[in-house]
């Protein structure tokens, strides 16, 4: 299958683990990524909260590079932020015929035009997997079942909330895929109270203690409830839920010390990639025990 | 009629038990509402059960509960919605429901009795912290205010709350900051920030800037849009605050609100993608890199930072070479042309949804299409 695919942000600047894993990945799942490199950012819901015309517009711009790529099943995404930022405003684009012409007029000189189509999709990895590659699939390729790794998922809002405009009506289970996913590579969904909770990354700079609260204790939710290690597929939310987790750690006032896996690392663990190549070097909590887990599972 | 088991929160402080819960199973046609339910368990098992409720139709907002874990009006909801989503195994459900509609009382409000919540002393002191009446100058006119009804499209939807807490309950910042204004409150400001009316736009926009627990303090988790049964979409209403204070008055809050938005949005015009090890200290800096680095107050959170950014490079996620330089789009002068387009111009022009209609709801063509939102009026 192929793809447009755009990585984002942050997947190439502070986790570049998540962009690397998932062109690891991508072939063994018979994905052909065609990265979309010469497109801009989503605008992470900061550009939509300073200018709306103007996050629709970078966005639409995404869209139509997106469109041009010959033969793709559509876009993909692999981070919620970016899949919620573009929804939003795919949703404005796709709902008003003449607010849509007057976004393209932007785009015009650069010779693009997002044109809406019933058929064409922007999905995050998460639910092109399940919806499009298919559980049973994934299955068939697992060499290596996560069996006894206790995992949490952990969504992040942008890919759950507001239902209405992500395709829920359609898809009603995609607030559970990760659950689904977990348990297809062989691990065990760990129930638990921060799964489709907020990671607080958006106010990190502005009030540093809501951020980290709520961080840190969907973390000590998760070690309580007995997971080995939480898989997102946000990278925004890995960045309060790991790189800031030491100080996180601080501000509920007990130790935190639980890896958080990018979605792609999960699958390639499965698929038979190594730590390393995944890239969980890059962590901050050591991956040390996962990894251990995991090098005692006997491949099929 | 099938039958239908309601597994219920109960409390009561008088008894000085803990709260527990409480099955009740009740007969009723499926397309009777959780409410229904709620009160017939009432009416034929235990006269004690307690919950707020009057109109029954969705417009007085007294029976706000938690149902299956998600904030709604009891009368709103279905049984049948609501016993499908519980069969289908809850998200987050604290009790193991098998298959019961769990209902409790609403979230981030002290419990006064089973499903009845203190809305004194959250939601309402948060609402009198905005002020929530008008603030017009000078004498008042002998009739009544004339204002274009064009001006007022603007807030109808800050003005659709029934102000039954459900986003209140909802809210995940509220969660882990008591103190945060909240959504339902915030949604009211907006409603007079939007009043062409009121004269005191800009002071009010400071206040909630400034304010730790103010508009800055929404962490952008959409719960309060999602539960809403009155499609406010509080949230949306909170990022029309911001984009006033920092559009319209340049209000330079030293939350960093100010700072983080014109940070990100000068960074992608100037590179198209993220620079982020330039978005911590231009957010500290009101946007701007050089006041980020030198203003004391800005330094001590760039210090303060420091061993998050520290860890990213011992770990080889960010390397000093990406930290000092970040590659610009190959067309990088186009997303340049697209901010001069938009943003030269006066105008802010807005789509709400919620104004509008969806599409597929007929008679588009005849709407106004694209909303203007006025600029600064001063």
């Amino acid at each position: 299958m192929r793809v447009a695919y755009w990585p984002g942000c942050v997947s190439r600047g502070f986790t570049p683990e998540l962009h690397g894993s998932m062109e690891l990945v991508a072939p063994l799942l018979d994905i052909e990524l065609i990265e979309l490199d010469r497109a801009n950012c989503c605008g992470a819901g900061v550009i939509a909260e300073h200018n709306q015309e103007l996050v629709d517009t970078l966005n639409a711009r995404t869209f139509a590079m997106a469109q041009q790529v010959g033969g793709s099943a559509g876009m993909m995404n692999i981070c919620s932020t970016c899949q919620g930022a573009q929804s939003e405003c795919q949703q404005r684009l796709d709902a008003d015929d003449d607010y849509r012409r007057l976004i393209n007029q932007h785009l015009r000189p650069e010779g693009l035009e997002y044109k809406r189509g019933d058929d064409w999709t922007n999905k995050n990895l998460l639910w092109l997997l399940v919806e499009e590659i298919g559980l049973e699939k994934l299955r068939e390729r697992v060499v290596r079942p996560l069996e006894g790794l206790r995992v949490a998922p952990f969504y992040g809002c942008y890919i759950v909330r507001p239902t209405g405009r992500l395709g829920y009506g359609e898809f009603p289970d995609r607030d559970r895929y990760l659950e689904w996913v977990i348990d297809a590579v062989g691990a065990t969904p760990v129930e638990y109270a921060g799964s489709h909770k907020c990671c607080g990354f958006p106010v990190i700079t502005m009030n540093k203690a809501t951020s980290l609260r709520q961080a840190g204790r969907h973390l000590a939710d998760a070690i309580d409830a007995d997971a080995d290690c939480l898989v997102t597929p946000c990278p925004l939310c890995h960045l309060n839920l790991d790189l800031q987790q030491p100080d996180a750690a601080k501000f509920v006032e007990r130790p935190l010390d639980i890896p958080v896996l990018h979605f792609p690392q999960m699958i390639g663990l499965a698929l038979g990639l190594e730590p390393k190549e995944l890239g969980m070097g890059k962590h901050v909590v050591r991956t040390r025990d996962v990894e251990r887990k995991v090098a005692a599972l006997a491949a099929v | 009629m099938p039958d239908y088991t309601l597994k219920i929160r109960r409390y009561d402080p008088e008894s000085g038990d803990a709260a527990y819960w409480q099955d009740f199973t009740v007969d009723l046609a499926p397309e009777r509402s959780v409410l229904d339910g709620i009160l017939r368990a009432r009416d034929q098992e235990d006269g004690s059960l307690s919950i707020r409720c009057s109109c029954q139709a969705a417009i007085c907002g007294s029976c706000g509960v938690r149902i299956n874990g998600k904030s709604a009006l009891a009368c709103n909801t279905k049984l049948s919605d609501a016993a499908e989503r519980a069969q289908r195994g809850g998200i987050n459900n604290e009790a193991t429901s098998n298959g019961a509609i769990v209902v409790e009382p609403m979230g981030n409000m002290p419990v006064l009795k089973d499903l009845i919540v203190d809305m004194d002393a959250v939601h309402w002191k948060k609402i009198q912290r905005v002020v929530p009446w008008l603030l017009p100058e000078g004498e008042p006119p002998e009739r009544e205010y004339i204002v274009d009804a064009e001006a007022m499209i603007d807030v109808t939807q800050s003005m659709a709350c029934i102000q039954c807490g459900a986003c209140v309950s909802a809210c995940l910042s509220m969660e882990v900051d008591p103190e945060f204004i909240g959504p339902a409150a915030l949604a009211k400001a907006y409603r007079f920030v939007g009043d062409p009316r009121d004269a005191h736009h800009e002071d009010r926009l400071r206040d909630l800037a400034e304010d730790p627990h103010g508009i800055y303090d929404c962490t952008h988790c959409f719960a309060c849009i999602e539960v809403c049964p009155k499609d406010v979409a509080p949230m949306s209403q909170i990022m029309r605050l911001r984009r006033r204070a920092t559009g319209d008055y340049a209000i330079k809050d030293s939350n960093n609100g100010y700072g983080h938005e014109k940070a990100f949005v000068d960074i992608v015009e100037r590179w198209g993608t993220l620079h982020e090890a330039q978005l911590l200290p231009r957010s500290f800096g009101d946007g701007s890199l050089v006041k980020g680095q030198t203003r004391p107050a800005a330094v001590k959170q760039l210090i303060d930072s420091a061993p998050a950014a520290l860890r990213g490079l011992a770990r080889g996620k960010v390397s000093p070479r990406k930290v000092l330089i970040h590659p610009k789009l190959p067309d990088q002068k186009e997303v340049r042309r697209i901010y001069e387009e938009i943003e030269g111009r006066d105008e802010r022009i807005e789509l709400n949804l919620y104004i509008v209609g969806e599409e597929g709801e007929g008679g588009a063509d005849d709407k106004e299409p694209v909303q203007g939102e006025s600029g600064a009026e001063s």
